[in-house]
């Protein structure tokens, strides 16, 4: 009984310690968009976006060591998307099976101070389910078999990476001073509109200490939303407009280069 | 230079699309065609969503169509009459290809039933036309003048009821096949994103007889109409006209259309007919290589509504 106490006495005592030590030195994470906006306008063709980010009370003996990692994701929207796999039907190609998941990031892009694998190992990933191969991607029909899923799954963040909408920017995220980083992330041409969410991740020597998040809204610019607008809640009138133009354009070009 | 499609929702290359648009409008102006058999597919190439490409083509196609069409309203070549009733069809064809696009599009085979009504009909009357045309320039090398069918002969369908005189056309032909041929290519104008000129032609002078010199401007008349309302049904069901992807694409057509269409007065009937006719087999030959070759990447994604 005795020795039971004097272990668990022991145990404090080594436990406190540490456990004292960490209040006093609370590494933190700040973020901040120089924008809370982005706007899509006629010339856009993708883009970089900045992210200023600032490390509170680092212990400058791991600064000075680059012990501290910083893993930054800016998140698109979750919207629903089938997956359809084509095979050969009488000698053509055609989409034959499908799987449908019900909320699937539209866009992922990810930077990092160095090579993920370096950062931490990927079971703090898989908890902390960050990075494109460890988003839960939600299927509707979950009595599908997990192979099928899993194979549905895997095609899913493959065509999403050749689009360029799931990216990864290693060496993306630099700092700048002991304390300030810059990450820079790449915006696909087709990059989603919507309300996008930036989150930090602070590790220390592979252990995740925190995490800090900001929104973004991606929107597309006056004239461009205009136009998708009118399409979208005046479709009737979009298209007689569209006809219109069309009807314009071809009476103008025989105009200009009449002949007859 | 990049330019932003808001309907799209994906940025590309300006310049690709006004020189696709100059090229279409070059050899549709060659060739007195509306040119959206060679957008759409075009466009589909370009990575362009089907839908998208389909429903713009048909935009497009109205800008080159009007203008030719209001060239022979001056010269007095349009049927108003006969084009009215392919229009009733047209229009009747058209609500129903936009109805099925859109459940096609649900089903996810919408990209394949595009295809396939690419190659059938472009495959067909691209061979026939290739045919005819070889042999009217192998008679011509022959001294032999190209035998043309007169107007008076008659086939099974001028025994059809309900008929209607044409004054314009001099014709005296049953309601049905005008009809019919007005809803097929209402049908396939709204599926495939085409104006249906390189059926409708072929159609009106093998089927009904209508004198050549009225059945281009009676054939535009229709299509102006058929795509304007396909352009519609797009517009308002689907959402997928995008008006700036069709305006670069008919400033490049109208321009490329008037150097065709000079092109095309130094050429013989007969070599332009073999040389369109080449065209459209290519292009249907290209789509059937994708339809039977195993595609790169055998997964596909799209978005519920069937939009990405």
């Amino acid at each position: 009984m005795r020795a039971a106490t004097c272990l668990a006495a022991l145990l404090l005592a080594t436990a406190f310690p540490a456990r004292a030590q960490e209040p006093a030195h609370p590494e933190s994470i700040q973020i901040g968009l120089s924008t809370d906006r982005v706007a899509i306008t006629a010339d856009f063709a993708g883009a970089d976006l900045t992210i200023f980010g600032a490390l509170e009370n680092a212990d400058p003996l791991i600064n000075r060591q680059g012990r501290y990692d910083v893993y930054v994701v800016l998140e698109g929207p979750a919207r629903p998307v089938v997956v359809r796999r084509k095979s050969r039907v009488l000698g053509m190609w055609i989409n034959t099976q499908s799987e449908t998941f019900v909320n699937v990031p539209m866009s992922y892009s990810v930077a990092t101070t160095r090579q993920p694998q370096d950062i931490t190992d990927p079971n703090n990933y898989r908890q902390l389910s960050l990075g494109a191969n460890n988003i839960y991607m939600e299927p509707e029909d979950k009595r599908d078999s997990p192979l099928t899923i899993q194979e549905f799954t895997d095609a899913l963040r493959d065509r999403k990476q050749a689009t360029g909408l799931y990216s990864d920017n290693i060496g993306g995220v630099q700092f700048l001073s002991q304390s300030l980083f810059r990450a820079t992330l790449h915006l696909a041409p087709n990059v989603p509109v919507g309300t996008h969410k930036a989150r930090a991740f602070l590790f220390r020597n592979g252990i995740f200490i925190k995490e800090t998040s900001a929104q973004l809204a991606i929107v597309k610019s006056g004239f461009e939303q205009t136009i998708y607008r009118f399409a979208t809640d005046h479709g009737f009138g979009y298209g007689l407009f569209a006809i219109g133009l069309a009807m314009l354009t071809g009476w103008l070009g025989r105009i200009v280069f009449r002949k007859d | 230079m990049g330019i932003y499609l808001p309907i799209a929702e994906m940025s590309v290359n300006v310049f690709v699309l006004l020189a696709m648009g100059a090229a279409v409008g070059f050899l549709s102006g060659m060739f007195g065609v509306g040119g959206g058999f060679l957008i759409t597919p075009l466009l589909i190439f370009y990575n362009i969503p089907p839908a998208i490409a389909v429903a713009t083509g048909a935009n497009q196609v109205i800008a080159s169509s009007f203008s030719g069409a209001l060239a022979h309203l001056k010269r007095g070549t349009l049927d108003f009459k006969l084009g009215t009733v392919l229009l009733i069809g047209g229009i009747a064809g058209s609500a129903a290809g936009g109805f099925v696009f859109a459940l096609l599009r649900a089903l996810g085979q919408l990209d394949l039933f595009i295809s396939l009504l690419y190659v059938v009909f472009l495959g067909t009357v691209g061979g026939l036309m290739l045919i005819e045309s070889v042999n009217a320039l192998r008679l011509t090398k022959g001294g032999v003048p190209p035998a043309l069918k007169k107007s008076g002969q008659h086939n099974w369908i001028h025994r059809l009821p309900f008929k209607m005189r044409f004054r314009t056309s001099k014709l005296f032909v049953s309601v049905i096949p005008v009809l019919g041929i007005g809803a097929g290519i209402g049908f396939l104008s709204a599926i495939m994103g085409v104006g249906g000129g390189f059926i409708m032609v072929p159609a009106l002078i093998y089927l009904l007889k209508v004198p050549t010199n009225v059945v281009v401007g009676t054939s535009l008349f229709q299509i102006v109409v058929v795509s304007a309302f396909t352009t519609l049904v797009h517009s308002s069901t689907n959402q997928t006209v995008d008006i700036i992807l069709a305006l670069v694409l008919m400033v490049g057509g109208v321009a490329g259309a008037q150097y065709g269409a000079k092109a095309g007065q130094k050429l013989r009937g007969e070599q332009l007919r073999a040389l369109l006719a080449l065209l459209v087999l290519a292009v249907a030959l290209r789509l059937g290589f994708d339809l039977f070759v195993k595609p790169q990447n055998l997964y596909s994604l799209t978005g519920v509504s069937g939009l990405l």
